[in-house]
């Protein structure tokens, strides 16, 4: 079990050993309530959304856009398919918080799916769930056959008259395709290139049809939401920061993992919950959000609370809420060469300033790295950063450019050491000594 | 034009059992009719899953399965890291080293791959069993170091007693 | 209509229009690589971001939608700082192989970066290489370093040329355009890639490094490949065509040229030229002056006129032949006294010579085939064919889900989605239309006790309910329609089915000058047709443009009949070896690209083109030819000073006015005095016999395709094979890839069999037109076939 600690736990709670995913589990907990009384009530699309709305509710895919908000954009009066998404690509840096939930809570994501249906008057699903946790892919398709056989989803749902059908769809090893409308293209059977919006998915979507594109734990929140009310879940959090959330915790901590924990948790709490730095040894660094949001010096992130307006205005964002904590033993420069090289090998090669900008930023934080610096060279990261910010199609771009742009305005005299020394500030055998895999070091 | 244009599925049918066409099937009905391009993921997949790696042949004849040109099929078996588009070993072990996990050894982890193996990223070894690969993250960075088993099995927290422990059920 | 201010400047512009339109109708500039505008936009390249009032982003011209009061700026510091940050991003792996690029001097990338780019660059990083691809005889990819990856080239694959066959593979900077394992690229529209590419990634094969764009000399000419009459420019150095390119004209040819409009050219200077006038004395082929070649010719056809009559001579010319040349040949002949003329080469039935109404065109504007909502195209081999008017109507299907529906005799796949497609033999192609016309009249509720015996099916109920139903429809006749034995009926039954439908009825067009020929009244209001004046042979043959092996419907009677003539005479600008033996003067005739004239095209646009290089050696226009020869004959009326003259006294004597636009009178599918429409019962065939399918190959269509050696090495013009299906070949009890002989008319072919379940069963396919099958008889006549 790798969510390892909770504060008023909404998704996780209840969730115990391995067999607490299956659908019998879920309904013990109360699972189908929520999806049951909506139906029995033929309770009202805007009844819902409302509820949603009061909640608070934002994305956690990383965008953190209101849930409600989203789901009214859907148009009326369109006729054939209408679709609901569950983007599970999760593969953003230091995220692995949806994993869990469709390892040990996948019905709540089926029941929050088949309610986000009905709200926007969706008739078809997909779960598009990253290619490289095929397990959980497994598990999903074995949880979407018991829902489908107790008749919580397919045709005439509970014979409400509600039909909605639910499938699992695979990605296979493409970041970009977590971007909402590359997620649609790859659906479609296409590389994952995101499309230019607008039209946005809710008016051109998959196949060209309404759509509307959630994280899972956005989605999985929805039936506690239905069940407990907009308002007490709200409360939860803080004004406009509704609910718990679920804050991915890796790096330098002694107990790396999952944990829920209300927005507005400060951020040492989370720490504190994390058994606190592995070795006792000082924070240096934080990305509080996912590695495209901007890091943050310990100083700065030991102030925050878990929100997203304190992390937004201390410069990064609270994104996904993966949380990589970095200690005294990093060499800012290799972290930064490690997150460059992913954002160049993973740009989709689409759009002129992210092929080409990426590929540039990565070739100079390389060499920077491997002894080959030339002190303009900040200034040339921070010129291509610049270049590429706010000039691409999707948000690749900036979740290139920010990690660049912070590393360097935070830790720039490490950078200039790094050049000037042609090695890093942190000597390798403390860098190495930090990361944990001893047997290495004593070797060397 | 020759007979496969006729009868796009001769192509896979001479590739595959028919176990593993039943699952694109499966695949297929998953998507509203006409849009059987959105099984291709899926599919080149399960091609990959039985035949061990994607030559241009089998790309073709899963493109003619779903009825799309092959350069389509090309561009996704490109696209989409998890497909191999050379022989890999019987194990092809894919190492995250991304930050998150090198933070906790991922690149140590690699690099003890490497000395164990003696092969480096993208190389098979001489006896065909282990293929090495960098990849990026998996989205399990809580169990870093964490590497990929054949796209299928996630492994975590491989410390080098793990590792070792890995290679010898595989040498098995 | 919108509002939009752009650089101050106000301007209304359409409903719908985006940024980068708007721009253009205000005349304003915005660089752009991704856009193209007869592409979908994909808003890659970043070329085109402007900025726009209450945007805090520069946003992409191309993508932008005009709303009401949109104030854009294309020159502010933001748009200008963007657009140089997008130019630095695209030259940083950029090669700076301008001096040895092909596209140098006429490079999208130059001429952005001149204008919008920056001086300097802080890159010093290494630049990244790609390798280069094979993509066959037309296309050379070879630089791919130089690509900018504005997947113009993609998308036009899919969207124009209705085939993907280019692809972007792999991801971020790896990314990459390759065709699937390198394959030669097939489409018909390929050479347009050269176009679209902004760069000097895909280039023409043929024309590379052969000269720079600026030591050419453009000329505006007429392609003579196909019934439209695509708009060319051809360029020249020194008098030599060097290449061929589009010349943009929204009513023909838009932006595009099909492959062998682009590529003919490269035919025009090869060793098979006939540069000098030569005459066949003693047996012997000598080289002769002009003067003795015309006197000779002169006073062979008057001696014979005079031994054998005026009727024993006849000329045949192809119906890529000039307005001025049909005219001046028919009235040669008719100063001759002979009315033996015709210009239909390939056809077989000329049943209603005399009743057409006037000439038979496609019935409406080329334009408007894009936005017909439903089509039935009767007997064609359609993007072979008409590979612009397919992708008119390839648009009609993605922009507007148009209903095509084919009735032919193979399956061949026009890459475009077809809603009903019925292939049936030859001889059946009668019967399943007018299943449709029944299905029609039975929806109409109109009787038609004619056709009570045709067989009902699905399809034809299919396909007449999708004409019935739709807005703007159409039927067209393909060359098989209008070269069947049948021919008169279809095109009875054809305006049957578009009274009854209210669609418009028309023809796909046999060649650049079909429509022109028929004004002229050439073959219709001839003695003897293309027909008879071999099946009754003449004593003297004057043929004009076409190489009759494989220009005629039936290679092996027209090559009898010429044999057995005492004169040969052949204009050709090519020397055609097979003639050697039965003709008795060639006479060297310019090229398309030397002379000038006219042609009449599909849609009744006569088009009129000057030359654009000198005549290769001694070789002349056709219509100086013919004047001097007339000359030589002492004809009166032959002092033309021009070809203009020519063409004034040609649409004079033939009634035709010409408008403002060049539009032509005198065009009419109707029939005066329609026949009776009686079906004939099906001709049976003889055991053993089955019935031939004759495609000409798209680069057989004329001499001068068949010479242009990058034509001639793509995957269409593979040596024919003798095609049928499994069940076909099985009751022969021959199989794939068996070395077999087929026969016709006493001629024989040697060919190899291949498994194509597109042909019918019973049915035979083997192309025409091709030096391997010349020895065969009709196109669509029984055919027999043993193991070899």
């Amino acid at each position: 079990m790798s969510i390892l600690g909770a504060i008023n736990p909404v998704l996780t709670a209840g969730l115990s050993g391995d067999d607490g995913w299956h659908l019998q589990a879920y309904v013990a907990r109360g699972g189908y309530e929520a999806l049951k009384s909506i139906l029995a009530k033929k309770e009202s699309s805007e009844k819902i959304i409302a509820e949603v709305k009061a909640s608070v509710l934002r994305g956690r895919g990383g965008a953190g856009f209101p849930t409600g908000l989203k789901w009214s954009f859907m148009p009326h009066a369109v006729q054939g398919d209408r679709y609901i998404i569950c983007n599970t690509d999760e593969g953003e840096p230091g995220t692995f918080k949806d994993r869990d939930l469709i390892r040990y809570n996948p019905h709540a994501v089926i029941e929050g799916m088949a309610i986000a249906a009905y709200a926007i008057e969706a008739n078809r699903g997909y779960n598009y769930i990253h290619g490289e946790i095929w397990e959980l892919y497994q598990r999903f398709e074995e949880a979407l056959e018991e829902a489908r056989a107790a008749g919580f989803i397919g045709q005439n749902i509970l014979k409400s008259g509600f039909s909605f059908e639910l499938f699992a769809h695979h990605g296979y090893g493409a970041y970009i395709c977590g971007e909402e409308t590359a997620l649609l293209e790859s659906i479609e059977g296409k590389k994952g290139q995101p499309r230019f919006k607008p039209p946005f998915p809710a008016s051109f979507g998959l196949y060209g049809k309404p759509t509307t594109v959630n994280n899972t734990e956005t989605l999985a929140s929805i039936p506690f939401i239905i069940k407990m009310g907009g308002e007490a879940f709200m409360n939860l959090g803080k004004p406009n920061n509704g609910g718990t959330k679920l804050f991915s915790v890796s790096g330098h901590v002694n107990r790396p993992g999952n944990y829920e924990v209300p927005l507005g948790t400060p951020f040492a709490k989370l720490l504190e919950m994390c058994g606190g730095m592995r070795g006792g040894r000082k924070l240096k660094a934080v990305i509080p959000g996912g590695s495209s949001a901007p890091v943050l010096p310990a100083d700065l992130i030991m102030d925050c609370t878990l929100d997203y307006d304190s992390i937004g205005k201390a410069g990064s964002m609270l994104g996904s809420g993966a949380v990589i904590v970095m200690d005294e033993t990093t060499c800012m420069v290799k972290a930064l060469e490690r997150l460059s090289r992913f954002y160049h090998e993973e740009s989709c090669g689409q759009c002129t300033p992210c092929r080409e900008g990426t590929g540039w930023l990565y070739d100079i934080v390389r060499r920077i790295e491997a002894g080959e610096g030339r002190v303009d060279d900040l200034d040339t990261l921070e010129y291509i950063a610049g270049n590429i910010c706010g000039r691409t199609i999707c948000a690749l771009g900036e979740a290139a450019a920010f990690p660049v742009q912070s590393f360097v305005k935070h830790f720039w005299d490490e950078f200039i050491y790094h050049i000037q020394h042609k090695t890093c500030l942190v000597p390798k055998d403390v860098q190495w000594a930090g990361s944990g895999f001893h047997r290495l070091v004593e070797e060397a | 034009m020759t007979a496969t244009a006729h009868n796009p599925s001769a192509g896979c049918s001479a590739m595959l059992t028919p176990e593993t066409l039943q699952k694109f099937d499966r695949e297929i009905a998953k998507y509203p009719a006409g849009c059987q391009q959105s099984a291709i993921m899926a599919c080149l997949a399960l091609a990959q899953e039985e035949l061990g790696w994607l030559s241009m042949e089998t790309i073709e004849a899963v493109a003619g399965y779903l009825a799309m040109p092959p350069i389509a099929a090309y561009e996704i078996a490109t696209f989409y890291a998890m497909y191999n588009l050379k022989p890999v070993g019987r194990y092809k072990l894919t190492v995250c080293t991304n930050l998150p996990c090198a933070l906790s050894g991922g690149v140590h982890a690699a690099e003890y791959l490497k000395e164990k193996l003696g092969i480096g990223f993208n190389e098979t070894t001489p006896d065909g069993k282990f293929t090495l690969q960098e990849g990026e993250c998996m989205g399990t960075c809580g169990d870093a170091p964490v590497m990929l088993v054949n796209n299928r099995r996630m492994c975590g927290r491989m410390t080098p007693d793990a590792i070792d422990a890995l290679l010898k059920e595989c040498q098995a | 209509m919108l509002e939009i201010e752009i650089n101050g400047k106000k301007a209304e512009v359409p409903e719908g229009s985006t940024v980068i339109e708007a721009a253009q109708l205000s005349g304003v500039y915005i660089p752009h690589f991704c856009y193209h505008k007869k592409l979908s936009i994909a808003a890659s390249c970043r070329m085109c971001l402007v900025e726009v009032e209450k945007s805090a982003r520069p946003l992409p011209a191309c993508a932008t939608p005009v709303t009401n009061g949109m104030k854009v700026f294309t020159h502010s510091a933001l748009a200008v700082k963007a657009q140089q940050s997008v130019m630095e991003f695209l030259l940083i792996n950029h090669p700076l192989d301008c001096p040895v690029c092909d596209q140098g001097g006429e490079c999208l990338l130059q001429d952005v970066a001149v204008g919008y780019g920056s001086a300097k660059s802080c890159f010093a990083e290494k630049k990244h290489v790609t390798k280069g691809k094979n993509a066959g005889s037309l296309i050379s990819m070879r630089e791919m370093s130089r690509c900018i990856h504005c997947t113009r080239c993609v998308r036009f694959g899919e969207e124009i040329a209705g085939i993907m066959e280019l692809g972007m593979a792999y991801r971020s900077a790896h990314s990459e355009i390759t065709t699937f394992l390198g394959r030669a690229i097939e489409s018909e529209l390929s050479g347009n890639l050269t176009d679209v590419c902004p760069v000097g990634a895909l280039t023409s094969k043929p024309f590379r490094y052969t000269a720079r764009s600026w030591e050419l000399t453009s000329h505006r000419s007429i392609s003579p490949h196909d019934s439209i009459g695509a708009n060319i420019t051809v360029q020249t150095r020194a008098g030599r065509v060097m290449r061929v390119l589009p010349h943009e004209n929204e009513a023909v040819n838009e932006c595009w040229l099909s492959d062998k409009d682009r590529f003919s050219y490269t035919a025009l200077h090869t060793e098979e030229r006939l540069t000098k006038p030569m005459l066949k004395q003693g047996g012997e082929w000598r080289e002769v002056s002009w003067n003795d070649a015309l006197d000779y010719v002169a006073h062979g056809l008057k001696d014979i006129a005079a031994s054998a009559g005026n009727d024993a001579l006849a000329a045949l010319a192809a119906p890529w032949a000039s307005v001025e040349e049909l005219y001046l040949l028919q009235k040669l002949m008719r100063g001759l006294g002979s009315d033996n003329v015709d210009c239909r080469p390939r056809r077989r039935d000329f049943s209603l010579d005399g009743k057409h109404a006037g000439a038979t065109w496609l019935g409406m504007k080329i334009a408007d085939l894009r936005h017909l909502e439903s089509v039935l195209v009767v007997g064609s081999f359609l993007h072979k064919d008409h590979p612009l008017l397919t992708q008119r109507l390839r648009h009609a299907v993605q922009k507007h889900h148009a209903e095509i529906n084919i009735l032919s005799v193979t399956d061949e796949d026009p890459k475009l989605a077809l809603h009903t497609r019925q292939t049936v033999r030859p001889s059946e192609l009668l019967y399943a239309l007018a299943a449709v016309v029944r299905e029609a009249a039975k929806i109409k509720g109109v009787s038609m006790p004619e056709l009570a015996s045709v067989p009902e099916n699905e399809s034809a109920r299919k396909i007449a309910t999708s004409l019935m139903n739709a807005g703007s429809k159409a039927v067209l006749l393909g060359h098989v329609a209008e070269q069947a034995d049948t021919a008169g009926l279809l095109h009875q039954l054809g305006l049957r089915l578009a009274e009854l439908t209210g669609a418009n009825f028309g023809f796909l067009g046999e060649a650049a000058n079909s429509v022109g020929g028929q004004l002229l009244g050439l073959g219709e209001k001839a003695k003897m047709n293309a027909h008879q004046m071999f099946a009754n042979p003449r004593q003297a043959y004057f043929l004009f443009g076409l190489e009759p092996e494989l220009d005629v419907a039936n290679p092996v009677k027209t090559v009898a009949a010429l044999k057995a003539a005492k004169m040969v005479v052949l204009a050709t600008p090519f020397k055609h070896a097979p003639a050697l033996q039965y003709a008795d003067a060639l006479l060297p005739l310019a090229a398309f690209t030397e002379t000038s004239g006219t042609y009449v095209n599909i849609e009744g646009c006569a088009q009129s083109f000057a030359g654009a290089a000198s005549p290769s050696g001694e070789s002349r226009p056709g219509w100086k030819i013919l004047r001097v020869l007339a000359n030589a004959l002492d004809l009166p009326g032959f002092a033309f000073e021009s070809s203009e003259e020519v063409l004034r006294e040609a649409w004079r004597e033939a009634g035709v006015k010409v408008d403002a636009e060049g539009y032509v009178s005198g065009l009419d599918n109707k029939l005066t005095h329609a026949p009776e429409l009686k079906l004939p019962s099906s001709a049976q065939l003889r055991e053993g016999e089955l019935e031939r399918i004759a495609d000409v190959p798209i680069y057989m269509t004329d001499p001068t395709v068949r010479r242009a050696a990058p034509l001639q090495e793509t995957p269409a013009s593979a040596s024919p094979k003798a095609r049928a299906s499994a069940a076909t070949l099985k009751k022969l009890g021959l199989a794939a890839e068996d070395a077999v002989v087929v026969r016709q008319d006493g001629g024989e072919a040697r060919l190899t069999l291949a498994l194509d379940e597109g042909v019918p069963e019973g049915c035979l396919r083997v192309a025409a037109g091709h030096p391997a099958t010349s020895a065969l008889g009709g196109m669509f006549a029984p055919i027999s076939v043993e193991r070899a």
